[in-house]
């Protein structure tokens, strides 16, 4: 199953190994098997229900496997919980927006800082100023309460937090609450939220729901520059097919549960299953 | 074997009894993800019920009892829309919340009402001598008060697997609980048929209480907090949300808390506890409960 | 733009504030009969309880019913240290008292300190399992783990008296160990609440999932929530023992009843909010002091009717029902009562007048 784009020189970052998902009787993910490499921005589309945000559910620890194996970055993650997940280093948004809705702005993205410092690989992850993460994160329930050596810290949290904001154009609600924003800027804030937790592999599960065409546009130059800027592999689920045809390397294809085809953007497009299925059901936004 | 056979008579009655009351729990579970705090203090009232028109109005027993049931449901039926209906759409926290406020409403109208001091229910039968019959069962001396709540729980549980397996709105209780807004778009009135469900579980709780102070006559307006609670965890344990489950919860939370007591009694202090055990265990275990589904949150 | 005072007045206005609260308690320590004074000094005990159940419900959102639990361990633990050996030995009637406990004697502040660790080591255990279930799972978990520990100190003859209690506590809560642990409460759970921790425990509150995925060890951090409120809880406790001077393991007094008064404080005076918990803490006390009049007998159009029996209570439970279902966001929904909120509202006010 090897495309050709598969660039074999960049090492793998995610591997699904064989993996199965059930519900009682529901086989959600089918034997499902596939890698995303380092630096790669992949898509995975299918029909509705075809089980493509349970595959983020899998990879980010939500759920756990019936079967199979899931590795990243060279580490077992099948058995590890989101947090664990999130602390080596992958952040995802969801499909049905989930931000802290009675929280600002702001705080939604602090939030998404605070696991740095409670994270016991700390070390592995972060140097905050020049010091050691470990030594901060020792004690960080105490520093924080009573307010020694923290709130410089608390400082740089915010002004990554902000600066994330304002790239992303949500300066103007920087104290609203996320439940105030419209409905395209509360995705925006999702993946604000995601980038702050410092990802390597960021996974959108449809980041362009609910935009409009403008919006969208502008949301696919957005995803290409945070993937120059913040050096991050993306695995990306979208139905608009523009933007997916339009800005991804290499797209999975799922059809109940099983991976049907994976390719090109043009093979994709040329390929016989994948037409198959296009006139054969509704897919979404097409 | 005269032992056993006395506590398994025993066991049988106290988790008929818990599993009379559980019901209620349950059904309003399965349809509103509620837990009615307030179930165990709609028996209390039942009970008080049944006190009054038997010794104030001196209705014969039976006539009292069927007084109260009835009154019980209607209680039931009325907290729901009073209280509850008017929170359907609010954060489920806010309606368990106001559960938790009916339930201490509801006791300090009976401290009002009826006193603070308890009661005997025995002086509602003016011939004591039924309390007091026994039947011999190999060498067993059983009280025949057992027997007659084995049965009459028997009997109610037949009832209701009736109305809910066979009759038109047992059916849409069933519908409600599997997906209330397909249910409401066939034509089927939702909120009459969560308050119908309010008063049969009410009215199951109420006979559950009577013959619970048959066996324990003392009725006071917190009588009802440790049944209540103890038949939440049989509902719990026998798998919230499912009618026969919270029956099987019922009666197993029964023949341990009995069997426990007759052969550890060092510990009977603490049998209120061992409930609670019960319930810590199998959530972590099998939060599903012995006959519950399992599923798995959503995301 | 969020408009902010600079924090050096900011500073100043609070320190001016406390001084003047300070100045205030002076005054009715001095002046106000015993009678009044002991309802102010509920007060800060009832603040205690609710601001800390306010950090478990209200601001991580783990609906915990068990307050009464760790108030009781902490009323106990307290009481059994202050209480004189020759005192205990008097008393425990039934059985005497264990000896590893007959001779120990404290002072008030090691008591108190006492009963809040040992009703946070509680809550440390009783949390591993109950913090695992989800929402209202939890809420009948946790009232039924304080139950347990209420029929524990109705058996336990030899540790707690039994059903006698314990009586003669010494009167220690005045009105400055009162209000002073209310102080340290509110700072230690405010300043919490206002920090990265904080922020993580509202997240959970807004969405337990989305926390997770943030990288948030969710049972960890519901687990040091739950610790710091019962500690609180356990020093509530203690104030209160010192206050009542008779505990038994009633169900009325330090039972389910007794949560419930603590969550009518801080629904009134709004889930998640420290400030509202302290003025339905306040609301509580006094409503529930004046409200003893329906159950003296009183004079109604000329005519003498009888003072009745859990009237109080009664009218207590109704406007509890009210609240929930006419105004849930009870006084102060989720908003502090801050300098930089008073500001932001006179401005308003002043732009649109
Ligand atoms: N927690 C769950 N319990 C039961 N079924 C689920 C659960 N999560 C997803 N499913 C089912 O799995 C299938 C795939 O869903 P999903 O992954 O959301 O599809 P997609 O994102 O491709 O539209 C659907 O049939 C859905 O109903
Ligand atoms: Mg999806």
């Amino acid at each position: 199953m090897t495309s050709p784009t598969l660039d074999l020189s960049r090492k793998p970052i995610l591997i699904l190994d064989q993996v199965t998902m059930q519900f009682g009787g529901l086989v959600a993910v089918d034997d499902f098997t596939a890698e995303i490499r380092q630096g790669e921005l992949v898509g995975l589309i299918g029909p509705n229900g075809a089980g493509k945000t349970t595959v983020f559910n899998l990879i980010t620890g939500i759920y756990h496997p019936t079967k199979g194996k899931i590795v990243f970055d060279g580490i077992d993650i099948t058995p590890l919980k989101p947090h664990q997940i999130t602390h080596l280093g992958i952040a995802r948004t969801f499909q049905n927006i989930r931000l802290f809705s009675d929280m600002t702005v702001l705080e939604n993205v602090l939030v998404a800082q605070h696991h740095k410092f409670t994270n016991p690989d700390a070390d592995r992850i972060l140097k905050i100023n020049g010091k050691s993460a470990k030594r901060v994160a020792n004690f960080w329930f105490w520093r924080s309460v009573l307010k020694v050596g923290y709130l410089k810290f608390e400082k740089e949290m915010v002004s990554k937090a902000k600066e994330l904001i304002e790239k992303l154009g949500l300066s103007k609600f920087m104290h609203e609450k996320a439940s105030a924003l419209p409905y395209g800027d509360q995705r925006k804030l999702e993946i604000a939220r995601a980038l702050a937790t410092d990802p390597k592999l960021l996974l959108l599960d449809e980041p362009a729901a609910g935009m409009n065409p403008k919006e969208t546009e502008d949301l696919m130059r957005f995803v290409e520059r945070i993937r120059e800027e913040f050096d991050l592999t993306i695995f990306l689920i979208e139905h608009d097919m523009k933007v997916v045809m339009g800005i991804c390397e290499r797209i999975i294809v799922m059809d109940y549960g099983r991976i049907i085809a994976e390719g090109t953007p043009k093979e994709i497009q040329n390929n016989p299953k994948v037409i198959e299925a296009y006139l054969g059901r509704e897919w979404e936004g097409v | 074997m005269t032992f056993f056979l006395q506590n398994f008579f025993n066991g049988i009655m106290l988790g008929g009894l818990y599993a009379l009351i559980a019901v209620g729990y349950s059904m309003v579970y399965g349809i509103l993800r509620l837990i009615n705090f307030a179930h165990g203090d709609v028996m209390m009232m039942g009970v008080y019920f049944a006190y009054y028109s038997a010794v104030v109005f001196s209705l014969n027993p039976i006539l009292s009892f069927t007084v109260a049931v009835l009154g019980a449901a209607a209680l039931g039926f009325l907290i729901d829309r009073v209280a509850y209906k008017p929170l359907r759409k609010a954060p489920r926290i806010s309606a368990l919340i106001t559960a938790i406020g009916v339930s201490f409403f509801l006791e300090n109208l009976a401290v009002v009402i009826f006193g603070a001091i308890p009661k005997s229910f025995l002086d509602v039968f003016k011939d004591k001598s039924i309390l007091e019959k026994t039947i011999t069962v190999a060498d067993a001396r059983i009280p025949l008060l057992t027997f007659l709540v084995i049965i009459v729980t028997f009997a109610m549980f037949s009832v209701l697997f009736f109305v809910v397996y066979k009759t038109k709105i047992g059916m849409a209780m069933r519908a409600i609980a599997a997906d209330i807004p397909t249910t409401s778009l066939m034509g089927v009135n939702v909120d009459n048929v969560i308050g119908f469900t309010f008063a049969l579980g009410s009215a199951l709780a109420a006979a559950g209480g009577i013959m619970w102070a048959m066996r324990f006559p003392n009725v006071h307006p917190y009588m009802g907090f440790v049944p209540g609670l103890k038949a939440f965890i049989a509902a719990v344990f026998g798998g919230i949300g499912s009618i026969s489950g919270a029956v099987l919860g019922g009666i197993l939370l029964g023949m341990i808390e009995i069997f426990l007591a007759a052969y550890f009694p060092s510990v009977m202090g603490y049998r209120d506890a061992f409930a609670f055990i019960i319930l810590i265990t199998v959530l972590l275990v099998k939060p599903s409960g012995l006959l519950g589904k399992k599923a798995i949150e959503k995301v | 733009m969020e408009r902010k005072l600079p924090k050096k007045l900011n500073f100043v206005l609070t320190l001016l504030f406390i001084l003047f609260v300070a100045f205030l308690l002076y005054l009715a320590n001095e002046k106000l009969d015993e009678y009044v004074l002991r309802v102010v000094r509920l007060i800060a005990i009832y603040g205690v309880m609710a601001v800390s159940l306010n950090l478990i419900n209200g601001i991580t959102g783990i609906f915990s019913l068990g307050h009464a639990g760790f108030i009781l361990v902490g009323a106990y633990t307290s009481a059994l240290l202050t209480l004189s050996p020759e005192q205990k030995m008097m008393s425990f009637i039934i059985e005497p008292i264990v000896p590893w406990l007959a001779n120990v004697h404290t002072d008030f502040l090691t008591a108190t300190l006492a009963g809040g660790a040992l009703s946070a080591l509680f809550a440390f255990l009783i949390g591993w399992p109950i913090l695992r279930l989800s929402g209202d799972y939890l809420a009948i978990a946790s009232l039924g783990f304080a139950e347990v520990i209420r029929i524990f100190a109705l058996n336990a003859i030899s540790i707690t008296n039994g059903p006698l209690g314990l009586k003669g506590i010494p009167e220690y809560s005045n009105i400055w160990w009162c209000y002073g642990w209310l102080f340290v409460t509110v700072i230690f759970v405010a300043s919490l609440v206002n920090s990265s921790y904080g922020r993580a425990l509202k997240a959970i509150r807004e969405d337990r999932v989305a926390a997770e995925v943030m990288g948030i060890n969710v049972f960890k951090h519901q687990l040091i929530s739950f610790v710091v409120g019962a500690f609180f809880a356990g020093v509530s406790g203690a104030l209160y023992a010192h206050w009542l001077t008779t505990i038994d393991p009633r169900v009325t007094t330090l039972g389910p009843m007794l949560t419930f008064y603590v969550l009518i404080m801080i629904v009134l005076g709004g889930l998640g909010s420290i400030s509202g918990s302290l003025i339905g803490a306040a609301l509580f006390a006094i409503l529930f002091e004046w409200l003893r009049d329906l159950e003296e007998p009183f004079v109604l159009f000329g005519m003498r009717v009888p003072g009745i029996k859990g009237m109080r209570t009664l009218v207590i439970s109704v406007i509890f029902i009210l609240v929930m279902i006419f105004w849930q966001r009870g006084i102060m929904g989720r908003e502090e009562l801050t300098w930089n909120n008073i500001y932001r509202w006179l401005k308003r006010r002043g732009e649109s007048g």
